[in-house]
């Protein structure tokens, strides 16, 4: 494999143009640890830091003092030069429900907020909490209180939702079957679906005989009173992305060194650049090592196996057959970035090693900020 | 057909759920093809769009269709279907309006993009509706067409929303046919004809996942299974020696003997060599550890457990084979 260029993350870190880092990745490869490392890191640089986090572990989010979410940034280290870290854990429903309170009066806000089609939306639409991190990125951004913002970005089946999700989530509130909905109330609140061609007739029948009729009602009341506040839905979804691809932005791709994240990796760095998004590097993580790698799998395995042989030096030959178990992994998971090294030589790399240990408090955060800057 | 008793038998609905990238798809497979060994007839159901199955079994995508995909040990059939919402529409429109056509002009219009967007409890009912008639279904003779079926269910974070579509839906729709629909799969999905299996590894969190999901799942009264723990490494090493590796204590002079026996080393060398193998027993020593307090953290939930075998090739479709053969020899099959 061409080695890689090394990814510098002090360098970014130090750099004071740098606004905000996106971590992102396929789920449970390490983008949660690997964003509040970055914040550790940043605030033992000297920045004020503050990570967006949406899934920390249990004992992780303990440590660090984020025990509800309450969508505002907690204050959770001073560093020795004065750098800071806070953190905050996104609730998603209560960020939407802000955007609908900051955008309708309170009599349409109430009707929407109980509406049970807008609860279902808010709480488990699967591309709401990949809005919504968007959306309070961008507040955090714009209030600009913050020297540097990190977020980590939720676990999605695949690193390419959160780019999407905003998008999608805006088409939908453009959709033809919304405009059809709320057509009959912007003609003048006319029997719902009279105006509409026959095929529509059709549909209205069939939906009426599936759902009720108050389901269609209370669907329609939603849809319109969406459709009222979410008119500048879009903009604010294009607003978002400008700001990802500003220059003060930098995504660092996160990857475990198996296929299929790997694969994952591949896409969103292609990605990245068809969007013009600027990309900072990737963070191979939990990468295994052997300290004694002088010995290959193969040498070992004969060695243990002449040891068993002769039956002597059980342990030795033990301790060999383990060993033998390291380098092979270390060898697959070489193999599985070769690819992605080969696709993409121009990318920046660093590998983390994989702990004994979860990472759940600052001293293992602190452990691989320092990882992420030397590699290994 | 042979009788051995199982840990599961009576349940014809296996829904294999577990945090995300732990093997849910695996599991299922290889839970299906166990299932079936011996001559019986099993579905797989696959339900994320993802073409798991397909890929796992090595075949192309698999269309909106029941076929058979793999032949058990012993004799026995794996059938699969990747349930696609909006097909699952058009089959329940035509199976109780007789309105395939306003079925169609209803996808036309994006209704279905709509319906999973603003409510994933619809789609959900579609989904489970699609499988749970694949339980209920006779045969002429009035047998069931299938002994089994095993669903490759979405994640554990979400997994009681899933299965609980009466619930669900029930704030968007408290009568009409879609109510009385999600009324009959939970009719199945609550019974003991029905075990919900978590799969984990021995991490922190997908171990803290399994054990909220399977709280959320007790107190929706849906019944749960058993814990597969998959990728498990078996440990080479004394128990003993292990306990002391943890404290960091080794007997690095028999190692630095071994080695030199072994022909790998010699001189000060040898010494070095077993110093640097020491750290990594002592990693070894602590991963073991800690895999140790999540399996009695697993204690709590008081289920049936099987493990599987970390393979080191990964999951080919022998190793699959591996799998179920494991599977039933644990009894979970
Ligand atoms: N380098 C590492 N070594 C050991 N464990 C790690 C490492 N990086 C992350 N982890 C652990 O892996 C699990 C998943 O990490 P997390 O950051 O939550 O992933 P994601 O946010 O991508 O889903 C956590 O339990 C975390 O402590
Ligand atoms: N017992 C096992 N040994 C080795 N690799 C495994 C094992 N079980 C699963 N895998 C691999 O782990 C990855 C995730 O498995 P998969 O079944 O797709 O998980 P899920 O469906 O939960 O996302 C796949 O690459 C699969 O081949
Ligand atoms: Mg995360
Ligand atoms: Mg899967």
């Amino acid at each position: 494999m061409k080695k890689p260029a090394p990814l510098d993350v002090d360098a970014i870190l130090d750099d004071r143009g740098t606004r905000i880092i996106v971590c992102c990745g396929a789920g449970g490869v390490g983008k949660t640890t690997t964003a509040a490392a970055l914040g550790l890191r940043a605030a033992e640089r000297g920045r004020g830091a503050v990570v967006l986090t949406v899934d920390p572990a249990r004992r992780l989010a303990q440590s660090m003092g984020l025990s509800e979410l309450d969508n505002t940034p907690r204050l959770v280290h001073t560093a020795e030069g004065g750098g800071q870290l806070f953190a905050m854990m996104l609730d998603m429903k209560r960020t939407f429900d802000e955007i609908i309170e900051a955008h309708a009066d309170p009599e349409r806000a109430r009707q929407i907020l109980s509406n049970p089609f807008y609860q279902s939306l808010s709480s488990s639409f699967s591309g709401t909490q990949e809005y919504m991190a968007m959306e309070k990125l961008g507040q955090l951004r714009r209030s600009d209180e913050w020297d540097l913002i990190i977020v980590d970005t939720p676990p999605s089946r695949s690193a390419l939702d959160f780019l999407d999700a905003p998008e999608r989530l805006g088409r939908f509130l453009d959709g033809r079957f919304i405009k059809l909905l709320t057509a009959p109330a912007k003609a003048g609140g006319r029997s719902a679906f009279r105006l509409l061609n026959a095929g529509f007739g059709l549909v209205a029948g069939a939906m009426t005989k599936l759902l009720g009729a108050q389901v269609l009602k209370d669907l329609q009341t939603f849809v319109s009173a969406l459709d009222a506040v979410f008119g500048g839905f879009r903009q604010r979804a294009e607003m978002t992305y400008r700001l990802l691809q500003a220059p003060g932005t930098a995504f660092v791709v996160v990857a475990a060194p198996e296929r299929d994240a790997m694969r994952e990796a591949s896409y969103f760095v292609e990605r990245l650049a068809e969007e013009r998004m600027p990309l900072a590097g990737l963070v191979v993580n939990r990468v295994h090592f052997s300290p004694a790698a002088g010995i290959s799998a193969a040498r070992s395995a004969a060695a243990a196996e002449d040891l068993e042989s002769k039956g002597e030096h059980e342990l030795t030959a033990a301790v060999l057959r383990l060993h033998t178990g390291r380098m092979q992994l270390a060898a697959r998971e070489h193999r599985e970035q070769e690819h992605f090294v080969s696709a993409h030589p121009t990318v920046p790399v660093v590998q983390v090693r994989a702990m004994s240990e979860d990472v759940h408090d600052l001293a293992g955060l602190h452990q691989i900020g320092e990882l992420l800057a030397s590699g290994a | 057909m042979d009788s051995r008793d199982t840990d599961w038998d009576g349940v014809r609905l296996h829904v294999v759920t577990g945090k995300g990238g732990t093997g849910k798809t695996t599991v299922a497979a290889a839970l299906a093809l166990a299932l079936a060994a011996g001559g019986r007839k099993v579905l797989l159901v696959e339900v994320e769009g993802r073409q798991g199955i397909a890929q796992i079994f090595d075949l192309p995508p698999l269309p909106y269709e029941e076929r058979k995909i793999a032949v058990a040990p012993d004799g026995g059939d794996v059938y699969a279907l990747a349930i696609d919402p909006e097909e699952a529409m058009l089959d329940y429109m035509e199976m109780f309006y007789g309105m395939r056509r306003a079925g169609r002009a209803l996808t036309r219009m994006g209704i279905v993009d709509f319906a999973t967007t603003v409510a994933p409890g619809f789609r959900d009912v579609l989904v489970t509706g699609k499988t749970t008639e694949a339980v209920r279904r006779r045969a002429k003779n009035g047998k069931r067409v299938y002994d089994a079926v095993v669903l490759d269910a979405p994640p554990t974070g979400r997994i009681t929303r899933f299965l609980n579509v009466t619930q669900e839906v029930a704030g968007l729709a408290k009568v009409g046919p879609i109510k009385n629909h999600s009324d009959l799969v939970s009719g199945v999905v609550k019974s003991p004809e029905t075990a919900v299996h978590f799969v984990t590894l021995l991490e922190e969190m997908p171990v803290q996942e399994t054990l909220d999901g399977l709280a959320e799942l007790r107190s929706a009264g849906l019944p749960p299974g058993g814990i597969f723990i998959n990728m498990v490494r078996e440990s080479l090493l004394p128990q003993a020696v292990l306990d002391s590796a943890v404290k960091g204590r080794f007997d690095v002079g028999e190692l630095t003997l071994g080695l030199k026996a072994a022909g790998l080393a010699d001189g000060a060398d040898a010494a070095a060599v077993a110093e640097s193998l020491v750290g990594e027993v002592v990693e070894h020593a602590r991963r073991t550890q800690i895999e140790r307090a999540e399996r009695a953290s697993l204690d709590q939930a008081d289920l049936p457990r099987y493990e599987l075998p970390l393979l080191a090739d990964g999951v080919d479709l022998a190793g699959l084979y591996e799998l179920a053969a494991s599977i039933r020899n644990q009894g979970a099959a």
